[in-house]
């Protein structure tokens, strides 16, 4: 993995194109268990991180992760703006300018704490950590981008019989129950973009 | 937004709807008048429902004081991206602006009430989270 201006730009375009041509599907997700915003919400976020390109893509890694953070806590709304954005800000505050694979998991590792404390929840939840926390797994384990991008999808539909016990969602008590979370999917999605970006291969 | 000159412990009302912020943000006028720094903000940053980092920031910055400032929220969001907005404050504010679990409307007109008698920053989200105990 090669992590160059051109890869990060590639990245960018990557982590927003299934958030603009999957926002209906998102939104439908959410009014089935949640307010309906999903889908808009996330659009709108990374519609403004790809208004920042190019010169996003010119920054540090560190800082380019940053400032997509920060936007998507600006522009997303929702509790997943600072949900989304948290894990962002996170990673790129635990990266050095050039990551290894390694740096790469040890800061996805502080994001997921992140994430954890500003939505107080932890997986089992119905929440996007029931696709970060076993997506990491695969990732920390030597995953490629396939395994990787596979666990992701998995680990979305898994939330389909769960009980929903935080965010709008826990509102519905067992009614939630036969829904996808619509945060689990759209981290999926973010995921799946994101391997195939950089091509990941096996490693440690 | 806000209008007060005085030391005592600001107020800052958060919902997904800028009504139920603005309705709320009257009610405490009308039971303290101006003895306390108020400060409101609802609507996500396209302005449908939802909150936001950027006006919530803004609605602490408009009910400032150095006492301090109690948030109230609504439903999940609010709370979420309150506490985003506490933690991008400087260093020197962060400290002193508590997130109260109370219900929005009974919980902005109860801490109001025991802000604008002085009271001190623990004092007044005590009495709004007494709500829900």
């Amino acid at each position: 993995m090669r992590f160059d201006r051109a890869a990060k730009e590639r990245l960018v375009q990557a982590l927003a194109a299934p958030m603009l041509a999957h926002a209906d599907e998102l939104t439908s997700l959410d009014q089935a268990i949640g307010d309906g915003d999903h889908g808009l919400n996330m659009k709108r976020g990374f519609e403004a991180v790809l208004a920042m390109l190019p010169g996003l893509a010119d920054k540090s890694a560190p800082e380019m992760f940053k400032a997509i953070g920060m936007t998507l806590v600006m522009k997303v709304g929702g509790a997943s703006g600072p949900l989304v954005g948290t894990f962002f800000m996170e990673f790129g505050k635990s990266l050095p300018d050039t990551p290894s694979r390694g740096d790469l998991v040890a800061a996805a590792d502080k994001a997921i704490v992140a994430v954890k404390a500003r939505g107080r929840s932890d997986a089992g939840q119905k929440t996007l950590l029931d696709v970060l926390v076993p997506v990491h797994e695969v990732f920390a384990a030597g995953g490629d981008g396939a395994a990787i991008a596979a666990a992701a999808a998995e680990a979305a539909e898994r939330t389909i019989p769960m009980l929903a016990i935080r965010g709008r969602a826990s509102f519905l008590g067992e009614r939630s129950i036969g829904h996808m979370d619509p945060g689990s999917r759209s981290t999926s999605l973010l995921i799946v973009a994101a391997v195939k970006a950089l091509e990941f291969e096996a490693g440690s | 937004m806000s209008s007060s000159n005085s030391t005592n412990v600001g107020i800052v009302i958060v919902s997904h709807s800028i009504k139920i912020a603005e309705g709320a943000a009257d009610m405490v006028r009308q039971m303290v008048g101006n003895a306390v720094p108020l400060g409101w903000t609802g609507g996500d940053v396209a302005g449908g429902l939802g909150t936001n980092v950027a006006g919530i920031l803004a609605a602490i910055d408009a009910a400032w004081s150095p006492a301090g400032v109690a948030i109230l929220v609504d439903l999940g969001g609010a709370e979420t991206n309150s506490e985003m907005a506490v933690e991008m404050l400087p260093d020197d504010r962060r400290a002193r602006v508590v997130v109260c679990n109370a219900p929005v409307v009974e919980g902005a007109v109860i801490a109001a009430t025991e802000a604008s008698g002085g009271s001190s920053l623990s004092a007044v989200k005590r009495s709004a989270e007494e709500l829900y105990a």
